[in-house]
């Protein structure tokens, strides 16, 4: 078997289970809300419209951006519980998942609710009045049998979506089947993309065929199919929750962003917990601003972030002092501020530097920034889409009074393509990116220390702060991992031949660095 | 005369501003009495007969349901005692016949046993058989369909059945003999009848009574045989009478050759 598909079969259960979970909830919440206030749009007239707007509105909505933005919401109401009963509601993971995609489901069963119950025929409903039932039976006994088939219809749309959706989950923290896409996404592993979106899609066709048996059910007035169909979603409900009570006893939660190094290295981490005998679990595919509020806020409980983007984005700091100063001058914030832990950086930088052919560099006797500088108004100078409006790159212009011929932004894959066949001569890389060394390419010093100090760091979350399990398992990471070693282990998964999975790329990386094994 | 059904000076108005479908009509019906109002349509037969059992609510005016006025107990609670037949039919789509024929006892509590007794006898007095009651109302037929709507309006034993166009959208031979059908259960049960129909001939073979609406007042009220003659009522009778004519000389010179 494919050891990307055996790797992706190894986490389904976990994934799966999530996603069920939080689909069945998101649904029945969903629901719960948008039943009753169908029924009451179908009898009011006045608050018809603004319902069903406000449904649209939240429709219109890209699924991507309501669960994102269910996140700063529920940090400001995380705040608001602590202080006025003094525990932080989650603001990470499942809460704002669940809240955005219950939030999606409702049109559709709202709009067909309000559908199913308009289209009752009004001689029943007259049948009704002159039969002698009172407002709430002529509801119950009469409107919403009648109306059932088309509020399950509604039910079945809904259901398709939010499971569809909930792949969107994995960005702010809880797992689901998007975790095969994004990371899939991000290391270029097809296998794991196509794997998630299958396993998304069979998971719906499954779900919209049970609740196609209960509708049946229910029309044939048939109690087998009914409790076939609930008994299925029942068992998988349950199924789902027990492998979340196991992880959720005391497993150190280890963070990640949304790209392969983050992947690999929350690989190793959990590799050094394990041979402590320390359980882990993972939030991964998170984005960068969440992360590291994420960890503040004791969401996680480990990451690895990098220093000039704690400098700039956390501390919001514009100067650009020496690497031991700024580090120490972040200890100290970081504890200060947000009882986070500096524990360490691993020993490698993951900065903005400029990348060239080896062959370019040396027939052009370049090697640092300033020789760059003296050749610059002859070459063009490819930037990924953000670096151009980026601090750096003003801070290095200024340094080094940078001009070149022409500069363009690109996608970084086409961008380091565009070095490779000439189009571009010099390349904003990351310092940490395997390509620099697939590619042949070298990086060019910056001696006048323009552009910021970029190293990987370990944080802990505030309530790990004292513990010496945790730190004694993490203590061999510090300095371990050479800027040689990580480019190598990048290489490695994004590759486009012979891709190792991220744990494989950590146990290899490991092995080199003489840390633990297994 | 002792009156079950009074209904005095009322008016309905649906609407601010729009002229008045029953304009002070008074209404007097005694138990036992079966009732046709009959007139053209718009002429307000429909929105007076509704004010019995409170599915319209008079602008002014008063009604009277068994010497009490019909908004001193909730609505529910007095249409449960008034049995209602419209041309809707209106038979519960998702509910068998049975469960359509014991929804008003079933309202009203009755016990189950009770409930199957009395759902097994009205089978019979509609005339149909009892293998109906686990049917589903649409494999019925347009007639059956009605039969179980009139047993439905029968089930908690009413004493006063109203009925607006209860067999208007049934073929005439269906017509007739459900007509005739209800007119005898009418008399077996003691019940008192008013219906809606703008059919002059069902009105008088059927009624007792007839009561003439038109433009939102009532123009006539009597005997059919007495009302036939007199002006008032002479448009509503015309066509009756002279379709019964024609009939009556074809019969007698046979077919054309």
């Amino acid at each position: 078997m494919n050891a990307q598909f055996a790797a992706a079969l190894a986490v389904l259960p976990e994934y799966l289970g999530a996603h069920v979970l939080l689909s069945l909830a998101a649904i029945a919440l969903g629901a719960a809300a948008s039943l009753p206030l169908g029924v009451l749009a179908a009898r009011n007239g006045r608050l018809r419209g603004p319902v069903l707007a406000f449904a649209s509105l939240a429709q219109t909505i890209p699924a991507l951006a309501l669960v994102a933005l269910f996140y700063p919401l529920l940090l400001a109401l995380s705040g608001l519980t602590r202080e006025a009963f003094g525990f932080a509601t989650p603001a990470l993971g499942f809460l704002p998942a669940l809240l955005a995609l219950a939030l999606y489901a409702m049109l559709p069963i709202l709009r067909n609710t309000v559908a199913g119950l308009d289209g009752v025929d009004p001689a029943i409903l007259e049948a009704a009045d002159a039969v002698g039932m009172t407002a709430t039976q002529k509801l119950w006994r009469v409107q919403l049998p009648l109306a059932a088939p088309v509020v399950m219809a509604g039910l079945r749309t809904a259901m398709v979506w939010t499971i569809g959706g909930a792949t969107l989950a994995t960005p702010v923290g809880q797992t689901s089947l998007g975790n095969y896409i994004f990371s899939g996404l991000q290391t270029e592993n097809w296998v794991s993309v196509l794997f998630g979106c299958f396993a998304s899609a069979a998971l719906a066709l499954i779900a919209d065929q049970l609740l196609g048996l209960i509708e049946r059910g229910a029309a044939r007035r048939d109690g087998r199919r009914i409790a076939l169909g609930a008994g299925a979603f029942a068992a998988a409900a349950l199924a789902a929750l027990a492998p979340l009570g196991a992880h959720a006893t005391g497993a150190y939660v280890i963070g990640a962003k949304n790209f392969s190094e983050q992947y690999i290295l929350a690989d190793l981490i959990a590799r050094e917990l394990r041979a402590h005998g320390l359980a882990s679990a993972r939030r991964e595919g998170l984005g960068s601003a969440v992360v590291y509020r994420a960890l503040a806020a004791d969401d996680i409980d480990a990451y690895v972030d990098y220093s000039g983007t704690i400098w700039t984005n956390v501390m919001k700091r514009a100067d650009n002092p020496p690497r031991e100063k700024m580090l120490d001058e972040m200890k100290a914030w970081l504890a200060a501020h947000d009882r986070v832990t500096l524990f360490g950086a691993l020993g490698f930088e993951n900065a903005y530097a400029f990348a060239m052919k080896k062959s370019r560099a040396q027939q052009l006797h370049v090697a640092t920034l300033d020789d760059l500088s003296r050749a610059a108004p002859d070459l063009v100078l490819g930037a990924d889409l953000e670096f151009l409006s980026r601090p750096e790159w003003t801070a290095a212009q200024k340094a080094y009074a940078l001009r070149f011929r022409d500069a363009r932004a690109f996608n970084p894959t086409f961008m380091y393509r565009a070095l490779v066949d000439g189009s571009v001569d010099v390349i904003s890389a990351f310092s940490s990116d395997g390509r620099i060394l697939a590619d042949d390419l070298v990086t060019l010093a910056d001696p006048r220390g323009a552009l910021p100090h970029y190293d990987a760091i370990l944080l802990l979350a505030p309530r790990r702060a004292g513990d010496q399990k945790l730190r004694s398992a993490l203590e061999p990471l510090i300095g371990a991992i050479d800027l040689d070693r990580m480019r190598r282990a990048n290489l490695e998964v994004d590759r486009d031949k012979d891709k190792l999975t991220p744990a494989e790329a950590a146990a290899r990386l490991a092995d080199g660095a003489g840390l633990a094994k297994r | 005369m002792d009156a079950i059904v009074e209904l005095e000076e009322v008016s309905v108005i649906y609407g601010p501003g729009a002229r008045p479908a029953v304009d002070r009509a008074t209404l007097s019906v005694a138990r036992g009495e079966f009732v046709a109002l009959v007139g053209f349509s718009g002429s307000g037969k429909t929105s007076l007969l509704k004010t019995v059992n409170r599915l319209v609510e008079p602008a002014s005016g008063r009604v009277r349901v068994e010497g009490g006025d019909v908004t001193s107990l909730p609505a529910h609670e007095l249409r449960r005692r008034i049995g209602y037949v419209f041309q809707g039919v209106g038979l519960f789509p998702h509910m068998s016949v049975r469960d359509n024929i014991c929804i008003t006892p079933a309202l009203l509590g009755w016990p189950k046993d009770a409930m199957r007794a009395r759902a097994a006898d009205l089978m019979d007095l509609v005339a149909l058989p009892q293998a109906y009651l686990d049917r589903a109302p649409h494999e019925l037929s347009g007639g059956e369909r009605q039969r179980v709507a009139i047993a439905r309006a029968l089930a908690a034993e009413p004493k006063i059945v109203i009925m607006d166009e209860p067999f208007g959208a049934l073929d005439p031979v269906t017509r007739d003999a459900l007509g005739s059908a209800y007119r005898a259960l009418h008399d077996r049960l003691g019940l008192t009848t008013l219906m809606v129909t703008h059919d002059a001939q069902e009105a008088a073979l059927l009624a007792g009574r007839i009561v003439v609406m038109d433009q939102a007042s009532i123009v006539a009220d009597g005997a059919p045989a007495t009302l036939i003659a007199r002006s008032a009522a002479q448009g509503m009778f015309a066509v009756a009478r002279r379709q019964a004519e024609r009939m009556a000389a074809l019969t007698q010179t046979g077919p054309a050759p």
